[in-house]
């Protein structure tokens, strides 16, 4: 490991790192604008120029200069790097003085200011006088589609945008034309961006240049309370920060997670909060004469406990929708079991998952952050650009490193990266365990919800299951079996067991048929939207969620709950880590947090559940789900009883598989409700007419 | 002076056959299979023993340059680039040897490729050089056709030129951003390290050189590094094509030898400065990117790279621009400054941003409509462009203005006098332009 000195402190570092990381080892700060540790390095903005001892006689780019580079003196003394010489300073004033003469200084006007890039290092390293005395450069502002606002004055050229959706994104659309102080940053032909993480350019953006358009004008980074919380669009289980203003909540911005989202996070994750103040359930409801009438929480219990009242509990039913959390489900979980309810399912898209192979059955075994071991990925029925965008960047970052080929059985689709495409359904699947493969390495065999929500389910997960077998992916140090959700609270529920009871409960599909021939009397629905409400007969519905949705839409009694930045509870991700969200803002009129809710329910039915608050309801949660307890920490499934999910018999139909996720933008009733994702949706759509066309 | 004996460019005005026949009669392709079959460090070193300085304006030595090369072919091949984008104001010398002497560049280059276990060389030519173009692959195709190069050529070392036409920004003269032209995407300069001995054309070992540098070495290897050494003076060896321009009685391109003094250069090749040495007022010795140098410092200085510098100045692509007493210094150096903000790439800030900066400050003071404390203000601009770039655009925008400011600053005080004793809104420049 060679060693440096900076500032004279004497460091010694790893092989391969740039001397401006090296400097920020050794406690030195350097300031830059086009360097970010996720992207290429450009070394164009010249902000994090350095003194170089023994170099030539000129400031050097630190951050595109490896500490390797750099050779020691005719002793052996270390090389020496210094930041904070009068030379240095003289270049970093020299850069900011060019980087401002063609900058509009609208920082009043300007959404990034108070966090912006350019402001902070002007404070810290520029000069306070003005020499530049020519008009200042115009450009026009481009389209960017109706996420990112442009204000094109203000770009100083870094790049970032450029460098992330070609390389992270992997969509080739942003770049620069012109030349010299002409060149501008702009997308191809002036349309708007296709990617499904473009927000994240926002962030990049050191400057005022790119802005998010939905929050344009709306407040100020030091009016607002910061939550940290976790998102719930999709099963990654982004970190996010909540930004709220009082009640209101006004922005969504990613955290740095390294094992999840590491600083990205998708357009839908980032743009939903209009969503949440559209269509809210703000008090309980009941249907009087067809039509829902507002009621008070005692009167909805009442209606609730009288239509109880003596019915057969193998006649009730309970479906679990996508985001539930883990306390809900056990809640429900205890609820049912204290009221002899067998039917209670928290797979609402009817996959049959948890049912066998035990918690490895259901997990992303290798965990987020192992696709970066990966040496090949085989997906099956999965869409992971639009199922999990954040997810689909990384296996982009890792196919892009080389000596990872990716195939895919299912709906051909633009991944952004290259794959082999096998074929669309259960028989190349079939095909594929019959053909001779390479085993070895550490393969991944990644399953969508869109292979396995189906009739015969079943009999799929078996064969992807022995596919990932065949292909050497379960192996005593790497289990490369993964399950990709698109549920945020799936793998939660699945963990408190939230499914039918074995001896006679009725899954989400028997449950919906049963509704429909009158066999079921009484069926909640717990924030399940996504399943045929229409076709639930004459059975009397109850339904807990957030939004107006189609599930309320069909209820005999609503109950209000709250959406998941205003409670705190605990979400699992896809590869079975818990998470804790942050109450950044109060559900609104007379909802409730959701466990609240069915502590009440319970007691009004005669029964309360064992708790009084959500400590001594954890505390038994934790007993069943001990894994949950352990906040943040994947506790990796033992791979013991997975073979067992290969032993399920019968045939896999013909049918061919197909993505859960049709619209990326409308997944859930937060999402529908949002004015900005339906707009998003409509651009998507009339995209797909044009490239149909 | 050269005697006639001793040009490598005998057709460098075309007065005879520019291709393979006549390049043969003059010498070309005899003898090169000797050389190739001598070995990649016989070549290496005989380079290295003439002295031979790149022609392209920086004066590394062509040898040492073509050493770096790794000695064993890797994973990945090696690449030799010809740097044909010649698009310095005032050199005109490759479009010369493009024209007249296509085979002395292909010979050179064959001879260059295979010193450095390249099978692949790409000349890459300026956007606007058509016919020179054309003559280049005409020559190409002749050596294919006679089996000079090529697979399994009379020369037992498999090569291929490929020509490539650049698109005319003379950006791509930068060797990184030709590199980066040549793969297909923005010619913009790569940031060095890596130089591209190690990492340069798609990633593999690249080396560039400028087109006399390459159109020489099959000479060189032919007479031998003693005959090259012995022309010139120390460090400064050997001839070179001076680009004489501006105002002087005859501008020509001239082959001479390093080290031959202004006064001679001029007298002898270019029928002497109009009006005389006494209208001489001051002389940019090495193409538009080089600091100008005042009648008096230059007129006895042997052009060469050494004594160039040693007046802050250079000898650069030895394009030797002329300038007599009628010259508007001030709006001369205002257009070299335009030239450099129309072909700054744009990529890092303090290029894209001064050169625009310092073009309009030096339009104004073209005028004299500027103040007197606004020149050291531009001077201290140049001075935050020069070193702070990734490439030597940001030191060449910087040199002009440098050099006019060291040496004229009274010429510029004086216009800025002359306005502000009668604010003309034309400029005070409108009379005095009226040449």
């Amino acid at each position: 490991m060679p060693k440096i000195k900076i500032d004279g402190t004497e460091i010694e570092v790893e092989n391969g790192l740039t001397l401006l990381q090296a400097c920020e080892l050794a406690g030195a700060e350097v300031p830059r604008f086009c360097y970010h540790e996720r992207l290429s390095i450009a070394g164009n903005c010249r902000m994090c120029l350095v003194e170089v001892k023994g170099g030539p006689p000129k400031p050097q780019a630190s951050c595109a200069m490896s500490v390797n580079d750099l050779r020691p003196g005719p002793n052996g003394e270390p090389p020496e790097v210094f930041t904070k010489t009068a030379m240095v300073k003289k270049a970093r004033e020299g850069v900011m003085e060019f980087l401002l003469i063609n900058h509009p200084l609208d920082c009043p006007i300007c959404d990034q200011g108070g966090e912006c890039d350019l402001q902070d290092q002007a404070m810290a390293y520029g000069i306070d006088k003005n020499r530049f005395h020519e008009n200042k450069r115009a450009v026009e502002n481009k389209y960017l589609g109706p996420l990112v606002k442009t204000s094109m004055n203000r770009c100083i050229q870094c790049t970032r945008c450029v460098r992330f959706t070609t390389e992270v994104a992997g969509i080739e659309e942003m770049g620069a034309t012109g030349r010299g102080e002409d060149m501008e940053i702009t997308t191809y032909l002036n349309k708007a961006i296709s990617s499904e993480l473009q927000g994240n350019i926002i962030d990049l953006c050191p400057v005022g240049a790119l802005t998010s358009l939905p929050y344009e004008f709306k407040a100020r980074p030091w009016e607002l309370r910061k939550t940290e919380t976790i998102d719930v669009m999709d099963a990654v289980g982004s970190n996010i920060r909540v930004d709220a203003r009082g009640r209101e909540v006004m922005r969504i911005l990613p955290r740095t997670h390294e094992d999840v989202n590491e600083e990205w996070i998708s357009d839908k994750t980032r743009f939903v909060w209009d969503g949440l103040k559209a269509q809210r359930l703000d008090r309980p409801y009941v249907r009087e004469f067809g039509k829902l009438r507002p009621a008070s929480w005692a009167e909805v219990f009442q209606r609730i406990a009288q239509r109880m009242n003596g019915v057969n509990p193998e006649r009730i039913g309970i479906i679990l929708g996508d985001l539930v959390s883990a306390e809900e489900a056990f809640s429900l979980r205890q609820m049912a079991d204290q009221f002899g309810i067998k039917n209670i399912d928290c797979r609402q898209d009817g996959t049959p998952l948890g049912e066998r192979g035990g918690r490895a059955g259901y997990l992303f075994n290798s965990g987020i952050a192992g696709i970066d071991e990966a040496d090949r990925i085989l997906l099956i029925g999965a869409n992971p650009r639009l199922e999990a965008p954040v997810l689909n960047a990384r296996i982009r970052r890792r196919v892009a490193r080389g000596g990872c080929p990716v195939s895919l059985i299912g709906e051909k689709a633009d991944l952004t990266y290259g794959y082999d495409w096998l074929g669309a359904g259960p028989e190349t699947l079939s095909k594929f365990l019959g053909s001779e493969v390479k085993a070895g390495g550490k393969p991944m065999v990644i399953v969508g919800q869109g292979a396995i929500a189906r009739r015969d389910g079943a009999q799929v997960l078996a064969a992807a299951y022995r596919a990932a077998d065949k292909l050497g992916a379960i192996t005593d140090g790497w289990n490369g079996f993964n399950v990709l959700h698109t549920a945020a609270g799936r793998v939660g529920a699945l963990d408190v067991c939230a499914l039918p009871s074995k001896d006679g409960g009725k899954t989400t599909r028997g449950m919906l048929e049963s509704a429909k021939q009158g066999e079921l009397d009484i069926l909640f629905l717990i924030g399940a939207d996504e399943i045929d409400t229409q076709a639930l007969g004459s059975t009397f519905v109850v339904y807990v969620g957030t939004h107006g949705d189609a599930g309320a839409h069909r209820a005999d009694v609503i109950l209000p709950g709250a959406a998941y930045v205003e409670k705190q509870a605990t979400y699992v991700n896809t590869e079975g880590r818990p998470q804790l969200t942050g109450r950044a803002s109060f559900p609104p009129g007379e909802a409730r947090e959701d466990w609240a809710i069915y502590r009440a329910l319970s007691e009004a039915l005669g029964l309360a559940l064992p708790w009084n608050n959500l400590d001594e309801l954890r505390a038994a949660m934790y007993k069943i789900a001990p894994q949950l307890m352990r906040i943040d920490q994947r506790t990796p499934a033992p791979t013991s009883e997975l073979a067992d999910l290969g032993r399920t018999e019968g045939a896999m139909s013909g049918e061919a598989f197909r993505s859960p996720i049709t619209d990326f933008y409308i997944t859930n009733p937060i999402a529908r409700a949002s004015r900005i994702m339906a707009e998003c949706s409509a651009l998507k759509n009339v995209r797909k007419l044009e490239a149909a066309e | 002076m050269l005697a006639d004996k001793d040009r490598i460019f005998t057709n460098i005005y075309g007065f005879h056959d520019w291709g393979l026949e006549g390049a043969k009669k003059r010498g070309c392709w005899s003898g090169t299979k000797g050389f190739i079959d001598n070995g990649r460090d016989w070549m290496i070193n005989e380079i290295k023993a003439s002295g031979l300085r790149g022609r392209g304006g920086a004066g590394f030595p062509t040898g040492l340059k073509w050493s770096f090369m790794p000695k064993v072919i890797g994973e990945r091949p090696h690449y030799l680039v010809v740097n044909a984008d010649e698009s310095e104001p005032g050199t005109c010398k490759d479009r010369e040897i493009l024209r007249h002497e296509p085979h002395l560049l292909v010979e050179g280059s064959l001879l260059a490729g295979a010193a450095m276990g390249c099978h692949t060389a790409v000349i890459y030519v300026r956007g606007e050089f058509i016919r020179e173009r054309e003559h280049l692959q005409a020559a190409v195709e002749q050596a294919y056709e006679a089996r000079l190069i090529g697979k399994n050529n009379v020369h037992g070392w498999d090569y291929d030129i490929i020509v490539h036409h650049g698109a005319g920004a003379y950006i791509c003269g930068e060797e990184t951003a030709m590199l980066e032209s040549i793969e297909g995407k923005k010619g913009q300069p790569r940031m060095k390290p890596p130089f591209p001995a190690n990492v340069g054309l798609y990633g593999a070992p690249t080396t560039v050189n400028n087109v006399e540098s390459i159109a020489v070495a099959g000479t060189i290897m032919r007479r031998g590094a003693t005959w090259f050494n012995s022309i010139g003076r120390p460090n400064n060896a050997g001839t070179k094509l001076f680009c004489i321009s501006g105002h002087v009685n005859k501008p020509c391109v001239v082959e001479e030898e390093l080290g031959i003094p202004f006064r001679e250069l001029i007298e002898k090749h270019a029928g002497g400065v109009r009006g005389g040495f006494d209208n001489l007022l001051a002389v940019i010795p090495g193409g538009s990117s080089v600091r100008m140098v005042p009648a008096d410092l230059i007129i006895d200085t042997p052009m060469d790279f050494d004594s160039l510098s040693k007046l802050r100045s250079g000898l650069g692509t030895a394009a030797v621009i002329v300038m007599d007493k009628s010259t508007d210094l001030i709006k001369a150096i205002a257009r070299l400054a335009y030239f450099y903000k129309h072909e700054s790439c744009g990529q890092c800030t303090p290029c894209r941003e001064g050169t625009g900066w310092m073009w309009r400050v030096m339009t104004r003071m073209a005028e004299g409509r500027a103040e007197k404390r606004e020149i050291d203000m531009l001077l201290d601009v140049t001075r935050q462009i020069e070193g702070h770039t990734i490439c030597a655009l940001g030191d060449a925008a910087a040199w002009p203005i440098q050099g006019l400011i060291a040496h004229f600053r009274h010429v510029i005080e004086e216009r800025i006098d002359q306005y502000a004793a009668n604010p003309d809104p034309d400029g005070a420049v409108a009379k005095i332009a009226a040449e």
